[in-house]
């Protein structure tokens, strides 16, 4: 081919696509207009969040390791202050992954709690891992990132289900707070101790933490929290709270055999 | 009182801070559509050869072959020092031993359970291989581990290769082979059994995992206030004068104590970062992200190897800091 040829060539393509509708181009478009380019993006997004739409949003910030060392442990950090102000701020967070059996990884509104979240999954395969945060006006903007991994981590059974263990240390809570990590802000550690079955390992049902709120001694809730089964085993889970010290937080949650968690998370 | 040891130990890590050491370039050129090593024995001293590994990472690029074997002809048989990642390496190590000198190979040795140290075995099948009895139960037990492992990292130059653990449980002792007096010593640290052997006639210590050279130490089998303490260990014996060569398991070989410093420099540093994370709060995600200083920067496998370092074993600072009492 020419060189006369070839540029005539690449010239053509680029004008076809401009000249394309852009309704028409994001129809043909399998990946639902990913960055990542994942085809299974669409069926994700609407898993999700149903048939709402969502904007690609540098504003969400997911943040994993670009190689996942321990797939049954991915440290992940979402960050979507960056929405703090639009659409009235934010009032939820799902995070999902595209190539995981189980795709559905937590739901988190932060309610008093900064937009934000430190915590580990178990990732089967490498994938793109999505943060959907809506708004309070009800719009939907997703962040993404690529974690590498040589996968597994769903399919093989934790440590203390392996060594029979997590029995004796079911439901137990470990919290603490840390003060300016962030300016301004005071955040909370906490661990829960459970297997948080996947129900994929031959023989094993899915058993794991549904539900996690902080209380305060009025029973208002800090923050809410929904766990799926791809959460790694005992989740140890950072948030962001405001800087002053509240007395008689408590921890509430249950698992899914209607095991319950209630602590006291000391000042 | 504490404090104040906090501080001594701070000043002297930071005055003890490790020189550099020359990367020579790699001799071997290894053809991955040969499968060829291209290994290369360079003679370091009197009946001393090394096997240079690349300083790097696995990757299918070097063939896995990132470990410095070695042989020693004592005048009375042949002693072979790890047998590297692969049934292939083994192979190819026996062929480039044989080409070099006429002597049998009496045994064969292995520093400890790590995979490139003795995945070889297959071809040193009619000749003791040896190793300390932890490191033989360590390879029994994550030999297929490993393997899985190795096969998705490095490919086809695995092909043919099953984990064949160390036959014979080796003690710690010295032995008189020809003109040359070895002395095997059992550390730990790096491993739970760390083989050291130095060559009385010539001076060169085969410091295996213990000592990393321009390359971020491994730490899967680490514990890490007994790495220190071995390498504390390490540091006399070479001031000591009877140390003229270290032969470290990854990196140069090399002459003093760069090797030591430059791995006691990188432990102080690993789990000091971890210590000090965990208490202020951080999480793992964030704690990888944090800047390597400039002097690991040029090392060899980084960010990977700090990466694996941190998600094995931040998490059991994290958990200690959560379950002290008297949380703030």
């Amino acid at each position: 081919m020419s060189p006369f040829i070839q540029r005539r060539h690449v010239l053509g393509s680029g004008l076809l696509a401009a000249l394309l509708p852009a309704a028409l181009r994001a129809q043909d478009d399998q990946t639902g207009g990913d960055p990542l380019g994942s085809m299974q993006y669409p069926s994700l997004r609407e898993q999700t969040i149903g048939k709402a739409m969502a904007r690609f949003s540098d504003a969400v910030m997911v943040k994993g390791p670009a190689f996942a060392d321990d797939a049954m442990n991915v440290p992940l950090l979402v960050d979507a202050r960056g929405l703090n102000n639009v659409g009235g701020g934010v009032a939820r967070i799902r995070v999902a992954v595209d190539r995981n059996p189980v795709r559905q990884v937590l739901d988190f509104e932060p309610l008093r709690a900064l937009p934000m979240l430190a915590f580990r999954i178990r990732m089967e395969q490498a994938s793109p891992v999505r943060a959907f945060v809506q708004t309070r006006d009800g719009q939907w903007h997703v962040g993404s990132t690529w974690v590498q991994a040589a996968g597994g981590g769903c399919t093989v059974p934790g440590l203390t289900r392996a060594d029979g263990s997590w029995s004796k240390t079911l439901g137990q809570v470990q919290a603490r707070f840390f003060n300016n990590v962030l300016e301004g802000s005071r955040r909370l550690r906490v661990r829960v101790m459970h297997p948080m079955d996947t129900g994929l390992v031959a023989g094993i049902p899915a058993f794991y933490i549904e539900d996690l709120q902080l209380l305060d001694s009025t029973g208002q809730a800090w923050w809410k929290l929904a766990l799926h089964e791809p959460v790694s085993e005992n989740p140890l889970i950072t948030f962001e709270l405001p800087p002053q010290a509240v007395p008689g937080l408590r921890l509430i949650g249950r698992d899914n055999n209607g095991n319950r968690i209630d602590a006291e998370v000391g000042v | 009182m504490k404090h104040w040891f906090c501080l001594a130990v701070l000043a002297l890590a930071g005055s003890a801070q490790a020189q550099s050491i020359a990367v020579p370039p790699l001799m071997s050129k290894s053809d991955m559509a040969k499968l060829n090593y291209d290994l290369q024995p360079r003679q370091i001293a009197e009946g001393t050869w090394v096997i240079e590994g690349e300083v790097a990472d696995f990757s299918r690029a070097n063939g896995c072959n990132i470990i410095n074997t070695a042989f020693i002809a004592t005048g009375a048989g042949v002693v072979v020092i790890n047998t590297g990642p692969s049934r292939l390496y083994g192979e190819q190590q026996r062929r480039a031993i044989e080409r070099l000198t006429r002597e049998p190979v009496m045994r064969v040795i292995e520093l400890n359970l790590h995979p490139d140290y003795f995945f070889g075995n297959q071809a040193w099948a009619d000749r003791p291989t040896q190793a300390l009895a932890g490191s033989i139960s360590g390879m029994q037990a994550e030999g297929t581990v490993y393997a899985d492992n190795l096969y998705r990292l490095c490919g086809d130059w695995m092909r043919g290769t099953e984990s064949t653990p160390a036959r014979e449980a080796v003690m710690p002792q010295t032995l008189q082979l020809g003109q040359h007096r070895l002395e095997l010593r059992r550390l730990h640290g790096h491993t739970a059994d760390d083989l050291v052997l130095l060559d009385h006639r010539t001076g060169v210590l085969f410091a295996g995992g213990l000592v990393f050279a321009e390359r971020v130490p491994t730490t899967p089998h680490a514990d890490f206030g007994a790495w220190l303490a071995s390498l504390d260990t390490l540091e006399q014996l070479i001031a000591s004068g009877a140390v003229k060569q270290v032969v470290p398991s990854h990196g140069p070989v090399h002459t003093g104590l760069a090797g030591v410093q430059q791995t006691r420099d990188w432990l102080q540093w690993l789990t000091t970062l971890m210590q000090t994370s965990a208490e202020r709060g951080l999480d793992l995600g964030e704690v990888l992200g944090t800047p390597v200083p400039e002097r690991f920067k040029r090392w060899a496998a980084q960010p990977a190897e700090l990466h694996r370092s941190l998600t094995q074993w931040y998490p059991r600072y994290e958990q200690r800091v959560l379950a002290a009492p008297g949380a703030r």
